[in-house]
């Protein structure tokens, strides 16, 4: 299969700003992609650039076969920006019915839309009147217009409720099932970690890691922690037995490499008879996300 | 084709909400009705119908008014949806950007239309109602109605050629308030001031013409007059213009809204959200 969005080298400079530096990407039909990265790291420059609202310096960038924001790659883009805005005075069914109308569908399936984002009860009233999540799922209703190839979504959960947040997630699975690809960034770290095939991270336009959370996990080799509580009594005796244990009251805590870790595992599960519990926590996805970014020099 | 339906009901619409429709229509009605009120004085000595007297004086405050009502509706039209954040999502559907502005163009036509018909039809009405022969001038009506549509177009794609440049909707204002005061005010008051110094000379005979044709408003004008019955009631400047053929302030009215839309396209390719 060919790939929806391929990117190779993208560079694009702001006025002596480098907001995105030889960045290469490539998305996949059905693939979920989510773009993190520090505030002005270039999220949304390269979105922008994706949808051919700004030019570009140097690279080559492939939207479903044809150049960005061409009449071919519009057909089949579909966008949410980050600050989603509507004209105050139109009600969401007007608003939906325009961009219906504009993608050469029925204006009539607006209800149906707003009723997929949970906007039924106001899809009569103006927007003008909307909350910052309603505005929000405007947003959301009229990027699933027709059947896009690609949807590049910028910040598509902020502003919306922890429920609402999982219903969109739903929605997106739906699209990805379907073969849509999907560009996404986003703040939340934990809703990315679950509902995203592939996550690429950029720094200061840079991009400075890409893969599954697994592969991100292997290359940052990131110490894991242990948790190890001792039954009454033999705290001190395991605490001489795993030297480097840090006490924390009747718990220690130990931190050890990737490749150490099963090693690690047999030493302490040979003091069973004296332990109550033991806890393994890998590196978060946070920890991960920061070891990264850092790395470049914030 | 259908995509510019969609953008001009929905811009129909804003303006409906936004009262542009009312106080359009509200204004060219009240001086439509204030100038067949004041014009009901000379009719007898000039020995034309009263109709074609009050067409002669619409024509001279549709000079101003149209292109007035045609920047205000329109200054905000590319700057505004930048302003409010709207303009990127809406250049990322399928579609060109002067089907944008075309769509922008019908809907604040038909709004100017509303508001030309409502008042020049209130002034034809008071006419016909104080002179039965006042149907002789119904044609010349007509001929200023359909002229003011054109003109509005052609400030109404000058409108969006500022907004997309001003790219605020601040300044935009600005540029279409200093335009309209260039174009329809000074531009004239130059002219005449130049004929006066040129007291008869080859400026006067040869590019004073030319000069008026090359301004939207003098050629509407001048096409309006120079087609009229009573081109003896109106004074100034369209006198001493009597050698212009019809057939050129024609051409000229026509042309400028094409000129003006594609101005006001290329300044909206230039525009990167
Ligand atoms: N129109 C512009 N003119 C000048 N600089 C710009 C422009 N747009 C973006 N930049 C700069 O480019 C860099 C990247 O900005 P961008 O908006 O892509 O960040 P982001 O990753 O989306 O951040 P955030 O998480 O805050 O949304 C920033 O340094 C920003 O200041
Ligand atoms: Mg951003």
């Amino acid at each position: 299969m060919t790939s929806t969005l391929k990117i190779s080298e993208l560079t694009k400079t702001f006025a002596g700003i480098r907001a995105l530096d030889a960045v290469s990407l490539t998305v996949e039909p059905g693939s979920r992609v989510a773009l993190l990265g520090h505030n002005g790291a270039g999220k949304s420059t390269m979105m922008k650039i994706i949808l051919g609202l700004l030019p570009f310096d140097a690279g080559t960038v492939e939207v479903c076969g044809a150049a960005p924001g061409s009449a071919q790659a519009r057909k089949q883009v579909a966008y949410l920006p980050e600050n989603t805005a509507f004209h105050p005075a139109l009600t969401g069914e007007e608003q939906i019915g325009q961009y219906l109308a504009l993608r050469g569908e029925d204006p009539a399936k607006a209800r149906d839309l707003l009723d997929r984002v949970g906007l039924h009860d106001a899809a009569r009233r103006r927007i003008g009147t909307y909350s910052k999540g309603m505005r929000q799922r405007v947003g959301l209703a009229q990027a699933l217009i027709g059947k896009p190839k690609l949807l590049v979504l910028d910040e598509p959960t902020s502003g919306l409720d922890p429920v609402s947040r999982r219903d969109f997630y739903a929605l997106l699975d739906g699209l990805a099932a379907q073969g849509a690809a999907i560009l996404l960034s986003s703040h939340a770290l934990t809703e990315v970690e679950a509902r995203t095939d592939r996550i690429v991270i950029l720094s200061n336009g840079r991009m400075v890691a890409t893969g599954t959370l697994a592969d991100l996990r292997r290359t940052a080799a990131l110490p894991v922690t242990m948790h190890v509580t001792a039954k009454n009594g033999y705290a001190s005796e395991i605490a001489d037995a795993l030297p480097g244990a840090i006490r924390v009251g009747a718990d220690l805590r130990l931190s050890c490499g990737q490749e150490e870790k099963l090693g690690m595992l047999a030493r302490v599960a040979g003091l069973r008879d004296k332990l109550a519990d033991i806890e393994v926590v890998p590196p978060s996805l946070e920890d991960i996300y920061s070891h990264f970014s850092r790395r470049d020099g914030q | 084709m259908n995509r510019i339906l969609a953008t001009a009901r929905t811009e129909f619409r804003i303006a409906l909400r936004n009262r542009w429709v009312a106080i359009a229509i509200g204004l060219m009605a009240l001086f439509a009705l204030v100038l067949s009120a004041a014009g009901s004085a000379p009719t007898g000595g000039l020995g034309v119908d009263r109709l074609s007297v009050t067409v002669a004086s619409l024509t001279s405050l549709a000079v101003y008014l149209v292109p007035l009502v045609a920047l205000l509706m329109s200054f905000d039209a590319i700057a505004g949806e930048v302003e409010r954040g709207t303009l990127p999502l809406l250049l990322t559907y399928p579609g060109g950007r002067v089907e944008i502005l075309i769509g922008k163009l019908v809907a604040h036509l038909a709004v100017l239309t509303l508001a030309v018909v409502a008042g020049y039809g209130l002034a034809g009405v008071a006419a016909l109602r104080a002179d039965p022969a006042a149907a002789a001038g119904l044609p010349a009506l007509f001929r200023l109605t359909w002229t003011s549509v054109l003109l509005g177009a052609t400030f109404l794609g000058v409108g969006y050629a500022l907004s997309s440049l001003a790219r605020r909707p601040s300044g935009a204002a600005g540029l279409a308030m200093g335009f309209w005061l260039g174009a329809v005010v000074l531009y004239d008051l130059g002219l005449l001031a130049a004929v006066v110094a040129d007291d008869g000379g080859w400026f006067t005979t040869d590019l004073f013409p030319l000069a008026l044709l090359a301004n939207p408003a003098d050629a509407f004008r001048l096409f309006n007059l120079a087609a009229s019955e009573a081109s003896a009631a109106a004074a100034g400047v369209a006198g001493a213009a009597s050698s212009v053929p019809l057939w050129q302030s024609a051409l000229s009215v026509f042309v400028w809204p094409l000129l003006a839309l594609a101005a006001a396209t290329a300044a909206l390719r230039k525009v990167t959200p």
